[in-house]
């Protein structure tokens, strides 16, 4: 997030707009063609909800307890100050956080925290979260809604059949986005550059 | 030629040189001019013979019915739903799964075009996978269309590009450059064919007619891309990773000693879906679709981004294309 994005965040007078309405550009891209034949949908995977934090608990049947971020937080003044998990003291000390420097609440509505915060002040729901990191990555936000920025599957021709297209989060960890490295696992035994088999 | 010696030998009966109706060279004076006659009959019998050994020579894994099979395109409708069936049932004979063989036209007035986001492609080589499950590729080799290639930052040179990196993938001083068939407007392979077994469709996919191919292996030396692979063994795949939605043209299982290559996923492409190696992509780095179309994703790509074609003074003009962001 740019310095001015987020002094804008943090001067945002105390504002009670209700989360943005969620169901326009973000679920279902109305296709770009003018033509009248009836079209498919691009729709966005989008997250379940706020996250749920893991106790370490089981109830009688087995399953693990897990607690909203506001169980907690409601009972504990936020701190704008916090900008990395070193700067925690009890929890989340071990997440991993490398996302420039931006603040904890620079994102994190502490007025709610089960809901997230655009720049301007207003609260976002977690389902909504591209709207977030478009704020900053135009770019990107521009190259993916055209296709050529995040993964996707189904119909490249709509009047056939809907497209999936991947949140920014089902491959950028939002706390650490560089896409992480990775180990490849499929090799063909090529004869024409490898030399393993070179009988022929 | 038989004419001929019919009259030769009428002529030599009536010179009175023989006793009795024989054949035309039995029973003859030795002399230059039976010997010449013997060795031409001789001759002729085997070059006869050479014409016809094909016929003799048939591999015991080819039935009659493939043998005398015509080019796919002399087929009619009526010819090409018979050879599909007789395909389906070999494959079930051969490899112990129920396979559907379709045959999807172009669709009329779509022209596709592949792009890959170069920024985005890190070298983990899903798509390879994605490809040789997709396809029905030979599991002993591993075979798949696309070559991830491991290039250093600085060339665009293919040709030094290495497929065996073996180490996590993105190193901070390589970029990674997956190549496939890359659907040539002007294909040189189509032109080295001497069967014609392999030609360019309306939709501008390049595609191979598997049992007309002689597997000379001109065309794999012919494509400045390496993208076509030749099936130097008869394919082996587990009953349960047959992939059953087949296509003639494209993903259905290729006879030993034929050639192939990357079809855009025809089978799936034509019926409006995207390609296996796009859906597999982990960083959403590869787009498809129709360059005919002015508001498709391809076409934003084509004119908002620095776009590159590979080998482009080859004149091949590829409807594959490369970007950077």
């Amino acid at each position: 997030m740019s310095g001015a994005a987020m002094q804008r965040a943090h001067s945002a007078p105390g504002s009670t707009t209700e989360p943005a309405p969620a169901r326009d550009r973000e679920v279902e891209l109305p296709a770009r063609s003018a033509d009248s034949r009836e079209k498919f949908t691009v729709s966005i995977r989008r997250p379940s909800g706020p996250p749920r934090v893991a106790t370490g608990l089981t109830d009688l049947q087995g399953n693990a307890v897990t607690a909203a971020c506001s169980t907690c937080h409601t009972t504990r003044p936020p701190d704008h100050e916090n900008r990395r998990a070193t700067d925690l003291d009890d929890f989340h000390s071990g997440m991993s956080f490398s996302h420039g420097t931006v603040s904890c609440l620079a994102c994190h509505d502490e007025r709610n925290y089960d809901a997230l915060k655009l720049a301007d002040g207003r609260r976002l729901a977690f389902t909504d979260v591209m709207t977030l990191c478009g704020q900053c990555h135009g770019p990107q936000m521009n190259a993916y809604n055209h296709g050529a920025h995040g993964g996707m599957t189904g119909y490249w021709d709509l009047s056939r059949g809907p497209r999936v297209k991947n949140n920014c989060i089902d491959c950028h960890d939002p706390h650490a986005p560089q896409f992480p490295k990775m180990q490849p696992t499929f090799k063909p035994r090529d004869r024409f550059l490898d030399h393993t088999r070179t009988e022929h | 030629m038989t004419v001929d010696n019919a009259d030769d030998s009428s002529r030599d009966e009536r010179a009175g040189t023989s006793s009795g109706p024989t054949l035309p060279i039995l029973n003859q004076p030795s002399s230059r001019r039976t010997a010449l006659k013997a060795a031409g009959a001789a001759l002729g019998l085997a070059a006869f013979g050479k014409a016809v050994s094909p016929l003799w020579s048939i591999p015991e894994n080819v039935s009659v019915d493939e043998f005398l099979q015509q080019h796919y395109k002399e087929l009619t409708d009526d010819e090409k739903r018979r050879v599909f069936e007789r395909l389906e049932a070999e494959t079930q004979r051969q490899y112990g799964k129920d396979v559907t063989i379709s045959d999807p036209p172009p669709i009329p007035g779509v022209r596709f075009g592949y792009a890959i986001n170069l920024s985005k492609c890190n070298g983990n080589g899903a798509c390879m996978e994605a490809c040789n499950q997709e396809n029905n590729h030979h599991r002993g080799v591993d075979q798949s269309y696309i070559r991830v290639l491991e290039m250093t930052k600085g060339s665009m040179d293919m040709e030094h590009g290495t497929t065996s990196y073996d180490h996590s993938v993105p190193q901070e001083d390589k970029f990674y450059m997956p190549v496939q068939c890359q659907q040539c407007e002007n294909p040189p392979c189509v032109t080295a064919c001497p069967v014609e077994a392999t030609w360019r469709e309306d939709d501008g996919i390049v595609v191979v007619d598997y049992n007309w191919c002689i597997g000379c292996r001109y065309c794999e030396a012919a494509c400045p891309y390496h993208a076509r692979r030749f099936n130097w063994e008869p394919p082996e795949i587990p009953a349960d990773e047959v992939n059953p939605d087949q296509g003639y043209l494209s993903n259905r299982i290729r006879p030993q000693g034929t050639m192939e290559k990357c079809h855009f996923c025809l089978h799936r492409t034509r019926e409006g879906r995207l390609p296996a190696c796009l859906e597999a992509c982990p960083t959403g780095a590869r787009l498809f679709g129709d360059l005919n179309d002015p508001d498709s994703d391809i076409n934003w790509v084509l004119q908002n981004k620095r776009v590159f074609v590979l080998k482009e003074e080859l004149g091949t003009q590829p409807n594959f294309f490369y970007f950077f962001d």
